[in-house]
């Protein structure tokens, strides 16, 4: 395990770490269209160095396709990065047969597991991971700590992002913040002890919210695999109902807009579009995260928020009353603006 | 986020939201913006006999930002005559509301749905008086009240 400052270094000096490591044999990179945009990022600073890189497209619910991952995979691939859990969607990605697949085609395994450790049982060995990253404080860790693992045997080799004093065995020099690293350990060991029971308490709450939800609204979609997923993590479209907008409403609930409109780009989620969600359902998306400190009590407040929040902008939006009287909102020409 | 005390009160308590008969003479329509860029408005307006706005209605799919400027240019048109109303800036919007840079295509789109409203409500009116036209062919001329 190497210290870092969190998973964004992590993805980055494993991903750039072994491919600058290996250039002289190997120039291609798979990852997926649906990756943390440090990893996406990392990806397309590569290709700005010469690297040729695959972003491998995603299933209906947010899944890679393995036989799509193994035929882009060739004997230039030197590293697959594909991450363990979504962080916007929550599903989980198939791990095991993902590093089986790496071993065989005697490539390297990345995952990005800042979303996944803790939460579910992760096995370096089973799945053949090579490179994983995690983050403290999505593991109720201290912010400004990470970690990368780095496989031993057989032996994974990196370029440093960071050079110096040879800290962390050469891959990130520098002298580690001491509290930090004991607070991501301690924090690590709390996840594992509560693991088994957390998951079964969040998946209690998460069919609480979504039969709650269901059962006094109509038009909601889950986005992504309901079965594959976290169960700390739900994201649903709110049809008619624009996701800011909502987030706007439910002020005592903190949940996170799929919808980019607070950026200037005003584009919907990538993720979302990669699982070819519409751009119009993409804008009403919520991302709703159930964690350690959530209580039932607060998940039927949420939903009772969520409920009078979504009937209310429903009654002012015109894209509803058009649904209502028949009319079906992709006849429309609309004009672009 | 940071928003204005004018905007989230617009936002909360929205004026005039509804609709009124689209197929009505003296209502005009707009309907501006798209789903897929994540704002859809429509705004209505009444003209009375006397030629101003007297009632304002609309509806809207949209941010925070684009639900208030909304609510904002219904109020901000009622009782103007459609030439008055047709003057509302985009820029006045934003800066009553205080709208931050990237909310400002809300009040661009508000400006464009109140233009369309309105240009709803001419075409109708100059139909109107096509028809009124042709069967005074036979006889006396007619003198539109407006003219």
């Amino acid at each position: 395990m190497i210290f870092t400052s969190g998973a964004t270094e992590s993805n980055n000096l494993a991903i750039r770490g072994v491919a600058e490591f290996y250039k002289d044999r190997k120039n291609h990179v798979v990852t997926t269209m649906t990756e943390h945009k440090c990893v996406l990022d990392t990806c397309r600073h590569l290709e700005q160095s010469g690297f040729e890189v695959t972003y491998l497209p995603v299933q209906k619910n947010g899944l890679v396709d393995l036989e799509v991952l193994r035929n882009a995979i060739t004997d230039r691939t030197v590293v697959v990065s594909i991450m363990a859990v979504n962080n916007e969607i929550g599903v989980i990605q198939p791990l095991e047969e993902i590093g089986k697949i790496c071993r065989e085609k005697k490539t390297f395994f990345h995952t990005d597991a800042a979303q996944a450790a803790g939460k579910i049982p992760l096995d370096v060995e089973k799945m053949n991971i090579d490179l994983m990253s995690i983050s403290g404080h999505k593991i109720y860790g201290p912010k400004g700590i990470g970690a990368l693992y780095v496989r031993r045997k057989p032996r994974v080799r990196l370029v440093p992002l960071i050079v110096g004093g040879g800290q962390e065995r050469g891959f990130r020099s520098g002298t580690l913040p001491t509290p930090l690293c004991v607070g991501l350990g301690e924090a690590a060991e709390i996840c594992a002890k509560e693991m088994d029971g957390e998951a079964k308490r969040l998946k209690k709450l998460q069919e609480r919210m979504l039969k709650g939800l269901n059962d006094k609204l109509s038009d909601i979609v889950v986005n992504g695999d309901l079965e594959q997923r976290i169960p700390g993590n739900l994201n649903i479209s709110f049809a008619y109902v624009e996701g800011e907008s909502l987030m706007m409403g439910i002020k005592g609930l903190s949940v996170s807009s799929g919808s980019a409109c607070t950026s200037a780009s005003l584009e919907p989620s990538y993720v979302l579009r990669a699982l070819g969600v519409e751009e119009d359902m993409a804008h009403t998306s919520l991302r709703i995260g159930l964690g350690r400190f959530t209580t039932e009590q607060e998940v039927d407040t949420a939903v009772d928020e969520l409920v009078r929040h979504v009937n209310k902008l429903r009654a002012m939006s015109p894209l509803w009353e058009m649904a209502q009287e028949g009319i079906d909102i992709k006849s429309i020409e609309w004009a672009a603006h | 986020m940071s928003y204005s005390e004018k905007l989230i009160d617009h936002y909360e308590n929205p004026r005039n939201i509804g609709t009124l008969d689209k197929n009505s003479e003296d209502v005009g329509t707009g309907l501006v913006g798209a789903p897929a860029c994540g704002d859809v408005m429509k705004l209505q307006i009444k003209v009375g006999a006397d030629g101003l706005i007297e009632d304002a209605k609309f509806k809207t799919f949209g941010c925070g930002s684009a639900i208030a400027s909304s609510s904002l240019v219904t109020e901000w048109v009622k009782g103007k005559t459609i030439d008055e109303a047709e003057t509302i800036k985009n820029t006045d919007i934003a800066k009553h509301l205080a709208l931050p840079p990237v909310k400002i295509h809300c009040s661009v789109l508000a400006e464009d749905a109140i233009k369309a409203a309105i240009a709803d409500y001419r075409a109708k009116s100059a139909k109107k008086d096509d028809i009124t036209d042709t069967r005074s062919d036979s006889g006396h001329e007619h003198a539109h009240p407006n003219d």
